[in-house]
């Protein structure tokens, strides 16, 4: 046999675990971590008729809903998860089976086949105050109806504050679920959206609201 | 956002989770790696959040991957791996989901024999100097020793595995 080479050593050493031996070693890493209540923040791209969605939940609830990040003026995923690591959790993991039930209902209400969300919310990321008290008013908004601005700003105490409910809309954390694409201008116009107004009248469309 | 904020842990697992696997597959054998991959990653977890900053993750989960494997030998009662085991680390060793003789042995069994029958402390320094690239003062931080020990480390490793080479 040849004398060994630091080179030589390198190269035998350096073989990287297949991707099947990874993977196998991370699903029973999943399973571990969430056995023993490790993991804050468990997330999974959902697929839509829109893109792929990225939805994030807590124990608490759904804590974020990404919309695809090449419609309207969505942030990169890089930038939701860093945003979730520094404002809820850093131990985030990706864990699809996790969000199996979420999963299933935004199927169905994208095949027009649910009209209410049954999985819980999480409001961490919507700071105390009007904003709140907004995005309430946005979530009990029934299937197929709409609201104006102004009348989202009544219901969260300040009847003159249309604009405020329009920023509280616009920085929305779960999309869809807190259906904020129900909230439409006083004068009959769509308004914005996060996902691009065509997003915003296909899901009211979906509704059946247009 | 500060730089000073931890990422996303996802983002440990995606960048280093093969580099240490791979050194717990050079240390502990393809047998057990994943098992003490999975006690690595748990226990980073649970230190995760008190962490003060986010520098040098690598040689941070590498120096508690060396930790583990170090307790994997003790629970098991012993210093260093039986030339019994040796083999296994070589050779076949069945597991359901993995075949540890392609992933692992690659390219010569019989030097995972000797690098597996060397002190765990040259091994532990050879695997981490040539399988994942640290530097020695990385090394002598991941295995709590001086940068001079890391060095002797690595070079009665590499004498030794030579002896055996040549």
């Amino acid at each position: 046999m040849n004398p060994l080479t630091e080179n030589q050593l390198e190269k035998m050493l350096r073989q990287a675990p297949s991707d099947a031996d990874l993977d196998h070693a991370v699903q029973g890493l999943l399973d571990r971590a969430e056995r023993d209540g490790l993991i804050d923040i468990a997330y999974a791209a959902v697929d839509s008729p829109f893109g792929e969605l990225l939805v994030a939940r807590t124990d608490r609830g759904v804590v974020r809903l990404a919309l695809p990040s090449d419609r309207g003026r969505q942030r990169p995923r890089e930038e939701v998860l860093e945003d979730l690591a520094a404002y809820v959790s850093p131990r985030i993991l990706e864990s699809p089976k996790r969000l199996d039930e979420e999963r299933r209902e935004l199927e169905e209400y994208f095949e027009g086949n649910r009209t209410h969300f049954d999985v819980p919310v999480d409001w961490a990321l919507t700071p105390k105050g009007f904003r709140n008290r907004a995005l309430h008013a946005v979530a009990r908004i029934p299937y197929g109806k709409t609201k104006t601005y102004a009348e989202i700003a009544k219901s969260a105490g300040n009847e003159r504050a249309f604009r405020a409910a329009g920023t509280a809309c616009g920085h929305n954390p779960i999309p869809v679920i807190v259906p904020c694409h129900r909230v439409v201008q006083t004068g009959g116009g769509i308004g914005n959206y996060g996902g691009g107004p065509d997003m915003k009248r296909a899901l009211l469309d979906l509704e059946g609201a247009l | 956002m500060s730089n000073e904020s931890l990422p996303p842990f996802q983002e440990l697992l995606d960048e280093h989770g093969s580099d240490v696997l791979g050194y717990l597959v050079a240390t502990v054998g393809p047998h057990d790696a994943e098992d003490v991959f999975q006690e690595t990653f748990i226990a980073a977890l649970r230190a995760y959040e008190g962490l003060e900053h986010a520098r040098n993750l690598h040689s941070w989960l590498l120096t508690i991957a060396h930790n583990k494997a170090i307790d994997h030998f003790r629970s098991r009662g012993r210093r260093a791996v039986p030339a019994g085991d040796a083999e296994e680390v070589a050779g076949s060793v069945p597991s359901p989901n993995s075949k540890p003789e392609e992933a692992v042995a690659g390219s010569d069994p019989a030097l995972w024999q000797a690098v597996s029958a060397l002190p765990p402390k040259q091994r532990s320094a050879v695997v981490l100097r040539y399988a994942t690239d640290m530097s020695y003062s990385a090394i002598a931080r991941a295995m709590d020793s001086s940068e001079a020990a890391a060095r002797r480390n690595v070079h009665e490793g590499l004498q030794k595995l030579r002896g055996e080479f040549a």
